[in-house]
């Protein structure tokens, strides 16, 4: 397999699209308008349309441009965080438009210049995203063909595309390129019939393994997150925060701060900020405000928020049902009754929230680490009471998001400030108010009531979850007499919550995946039969069987009942789209708890899988950062007061934990592609839970899965 | 106060008036417009704003910058000469081993400050000397295996 290098592929970075000013790009991309064409570069089509719209728009020269040159724009308001859509959306339009990949640059999240975008999340980008660009593409080919075929004086069904060159095929020096047709001309449009995608077979670029195409940028330090944006004049905030969530302000004294030289003080209603041009001057104004604050925070911790959530008062929905329960009792030989429980986590991308938000003629323009910049765009024209045409965000490289990011609070922050003060402002948030203002992964709690009969198949299953949602709560398995039940379905709200809470990536699956996974492993015991045989003879679904069958054969598992004392455990599930199975090793040391993940098996069923390098990568991605709910990740808080504040005491996963990672992709060219930024981390947590089980015998319920409750849960199987 | 300090950045001998209590981090990334130096925590635990100071892999974040006087910063911008890449950055390619890119910088000059001190490190010491630089992508397995590339690289003298 070719593996292509970053001078192979292109890249234009967002906010500085084709070298051309931005004044004169913004009115190239006109509504209405077919293809657009930049004679010397430089193009002067109508105005952007004023209202972004709500759906992807249809005109595909929303999504793509073509140049006198022959170079291809790719728009998307979908922005880059690591997840490797800059390489993977290319190879898609490459092989769609019929033009080299390294012909492709891309243009992301900028709110100006790309289609209307809800956000980057739920690994929708390939699997929704990509259709619509996918066909925008095609159309486009379908029109150059139509053109070329007016040009070179043959019929559509005479010429074959290759590389961005139009030919006869009975004549081949009768040709044109893209570049040629389209050079310096507005030609406007579109086809009646809408062309059908390439077939997978035509691919050339999708399906093949490509290298981070902004790789070299990252490496020499060149790639521009937000924080890296610099502006004549521009100036650093430093704003007054509540000690905990629910605190307000009572009263501020700001005559310390103004007495830095250069700070000056804003305030605005409870928003009190200091700016200054020196950063660290910033820091030490804000060192000097003076304020006090009321209090009035909810009664829950840590240690008691399974608890409080259990009895809180709050709505419930039956989300899946099938069968009866009554009747799958009857059918059951055995009853297993089981509570599981997660805490709250926080997502610590190692970028914080970071906006610069800058007025110029009236016009607002924000750089955000922002997963949505047409959601922070909105928020901006709601919260400053600016007109849609008035707000522009633009949304360079994103350090890291993992659904943290789809709130941008610093954007707002930004934009207030530089409103006020008619400065350029930059807010960089702390390490601090990273974790203070983190919309978190929201606890939770898993009830299951489940049965099977004598030869071990499952008759029941009674599925409740608190405040987990039910993403990843499906059965799954082929259970006769099933219901899903979930509480707390308006996701708890300040009422349950003592702090925002969000989607962390694969949001609720986590969690749901962690219980069901764990419950079938306690059934499977108890049948005396193989962990992984006992899911092959209670699943139906043919892409799960599949994906435990490859896994099993990457690892080399050899069949034995749990527990077994060799540390082997296995779980499954889907996310996304996509079906994923992990079978896993670990050490158990008994004396202190500490367990070791030596290896971890994976194996992915996500239909056509446009990049298998990239795929590779989230799967080690998911696998690697999944160690962290499983063993230490939980958010230490006293109602609103977030007692963890850094990586001193919130502990992520380091490169001591790394087991060694083995993956294999299903090949499923013929099907349509999934997500793969999320599934591999839905099955860790059971994947190593079942691996202690069948270490130690001793079951975990609970994560994250510290030395202490792996003890605890020790000293339970000795008695 | 303010004061003229001196010493190399990059090569190059750089002096600047600066308030000598001001971390380093801040005056690279605003004063001195090297912005590939990230603030992660600004604590100096997760390393993201590490430099090499004569050698020496530091962190920037907590760094007074009248600290630097008279020593050899290297940051992410001068480790690469005349366009071509360093091993170590090569071999981060080669391995694709990162993700959002954001604790990349401070990966790679931990790395190099890490093959500066042992210049064959066994997977062991490569874990232990980058253990405190944190990547909440999980790149964590390719950077390991960059770092040792780029160690063959470098004593291959390529």
């Amino acid at each position: 397999m070719k593996k292509h290098t970053k001078s192979e592929m292109s890249y234009v970075e967002s906010g500085e699209p084709l070298g051309i000013p931005r004044r004169d790009f913004f009115k190239i991309l006109g509504g209405g308008i077919i293809i657009f064409f930049l004679p010397k570069g430089i193009a002067e089509i109508s105005a952007i349309p004023g209202e972004q719209g709500r759906s992807l728009p249809k005109d595909y020269n929303a999504f793509l441009h073509i140049d006198g040159d022959g170079m291809v724009t790719c728009f998307t308001g979908k922005i880059e965080m690591g997840q490797g859509i800059i390489t993977s959306l290319p190879q898609m339009m490459a092989d769609e438009l019929n033009v080299p990949v390294e012909k492709i640059k891309m243009v992301m999240g900028d709110t100006d210049l790309c289609p209307w975008d809800a956000g980057t999340w739920g690994s929708l980008t390939t699997r929704v995203f990509g259709p619509s660009m996918r066909a925008a593409a095609a159309e486009a080919r379908g029109v150059l063909t139509t053109m070329a075929s007016e040009q070179l004086k043959v019929p559509v069904s005479q010429l074959e595309v290759r590389d961005g060159i139009i030919t006869d095929i009975q004549n081949p020096k009768n040709k044109v390129t893209y570049a040629q047709l389209t050079k310096g001309k507005r030609i406007e449009k579109f086809l009646d019939v809408k062309p059908s995608a390439e077939d997978y077979k035509k691919f050339t670029y999708v399906g093949k393994s490509y290298k981070h195409a902004d790789a070299t940028l990252k490496v020499t330090g060149e790639a521009r997150y937000s924080g890296d944006i610099r502006l004549p004049g521009m100036v650093f905030a430093r704003i007054l925060r509540p000690p905990s969530h629910g605190a307000k302000l009572a009263s501020a004294d700001t005559s310390g701060a103004e007495t830095v030289e250069g700070a000056r003080v804003i305030r605005e209603g409870s928003l009190i900020a200091v700016l200054h041009e020196n950063y660290n001057r910033a820091e030490e104004a804000l060192s000097k405000l003076k304020a006090q604050w009321t209090f009035n925070e909810l009664p829950v911790n840590d240690k008691t928020v399974s608890e409080w959530m259990l009895k809180a008062d709050s709505a419930s929905e039956v989300a899946g049902k099938e069968g009866d329960l009554d009747a799958g009792l009857k059918l059951s030989e055995k009853i297993f009754e089981s509570e599981f429980s997660d805490p709250y986590l926080a997502h610590t991308p190692i970028e914080p929230h970071t906006a610069l938000a800058a007025m110029e003629d009236g016009k607002l323009t924000v750089w955000a680490s922002a997963q949505s910049p047409f959601g922070l765009k909105d928020s901006l024209v709601r919260e400053l009471g600016m007109s849609a045409d008035k707000v522009r965000v633009i949304t360079p490289f994103v350090g890291g998001g993992f659904g943290g990011k789809i709130a941008s609070q610093q954007g707002i922050e930004a934009g207030r400030l530089a409103k006020l003060s008619g400065k350029p402002v930059m807010v960089a948030w702390t390490r601090d108010e990273e974790f203070f203002y983190d919309t978190f992964h929201p606890a939770g709690v898993i009830k299951i009531k489940s049965g099977m009969d004598k030869e071990g198949k499952i008759k029941l299953w009674d599925y409740h979850v608190y405040f987990s949602g039910t993403r990843g709560a499906e059965t799954l398995y082929d259970v006769p007499n099933a219901r899903t039940t979930s509480y707390g379905t308006k996701r708890g709200g300040p009422q349950v919550h003592p702090f925002g809470t969000g989607a962390w990536r694969a949001p609720n699956a986590n969690t749901n995946t962690f219980a069901r996974e764990v419950q079938i492993d306690i059934m499977a015991s108890a049948a005396g039969i193989d962990p992984v045989e006992f899911r092959l003879k209670n699943l139906k679904d043919e892409k799960m069987i599949a994906c435990l069958k490859a896994v099993a054969e990457k690892f080399g598992y050899v069949p034995g009942k749990s527990p077994g004392g060799r540390g082997i455990g296995v779980a499954c599930g889907t996310d996304a789209g996509t079906w994923v199975a992990e079978i896993a090793e670990v050490k158990v040391d008994k004396n202190t708890g500490a367990v070791k993940v030596l290896r971890v098996a994976c194996s992915q069923d996500m239909g056509l899988c446009i990049n298998p390098e990239g795929t590779t990568i989230q799967m080690e991605g998911c696998i690697t950062m999944g160690l962290g709910y499983t063993f230490t990740e939980e958010l230490m808080f006293e109602g609103g007061n977030i007692k963890d504040r850094g990586f001193d005491t919130y502990q992520i996963p380091r490169f001591s934990w790394l087991p060694k990672i083995q993956t294999v992709i299903l090949d499923r060219p013929d099907q349509a592609p999934q997500g793969g930024g999320e599934p591999a981390i839905i099955p860790i947590g059971a994947v190593v839970s079942n691996a202690i089980f069948d270490a130690t015998g001793a079951r975990l319920y609970r994560m994250p899965m510290t030395p202490e409750r792996v003890l605890e849960a020790l000293k339970k199987v000795q008695k | 106060m303010k004061e003229t300090i001196s010493f190399q950045l990059n090569g190059k001998k750089t002096e600047i008036l600066v308030d000598t209590t001001e971390t380093l981090l801040w005056v690279l990334r605003n004063q001195l417009g090297l912005t590939g130096t990230k603030y992660g925590c600004g604590k100096g635990y997760c390393g993201s704003c590490t430099v090499l100071i004569d050698n020496e892999a530091v962190r920037s974040c907590t760094l007074p910058v009248g600290d630097i006087i008279g020593k050899k910063v290297v940051t992410i911008e001068g480790l690469a000469v005349n366009g071509k890449l360093h091993p170590v950055q090569k071999a981060f390619v080669e391995h694709d081993a990162l993700q959002c890119g954001y604790c990349t910088p401070g990966m790679i000059m931990n790395a190099t400050g890490l093959l500066l001190k042992n210049p064959s490190p066994t997977t062991e010491q490569i874990v232990e000397g980058m253990e405190d630089n944190l990547c909440r992508c999980g790149a964590h397995m390719r950077i390991i295996e960059a770092v040792h590339t780029a160690a063959k690289e470098i004593k291959g003298g390529k």
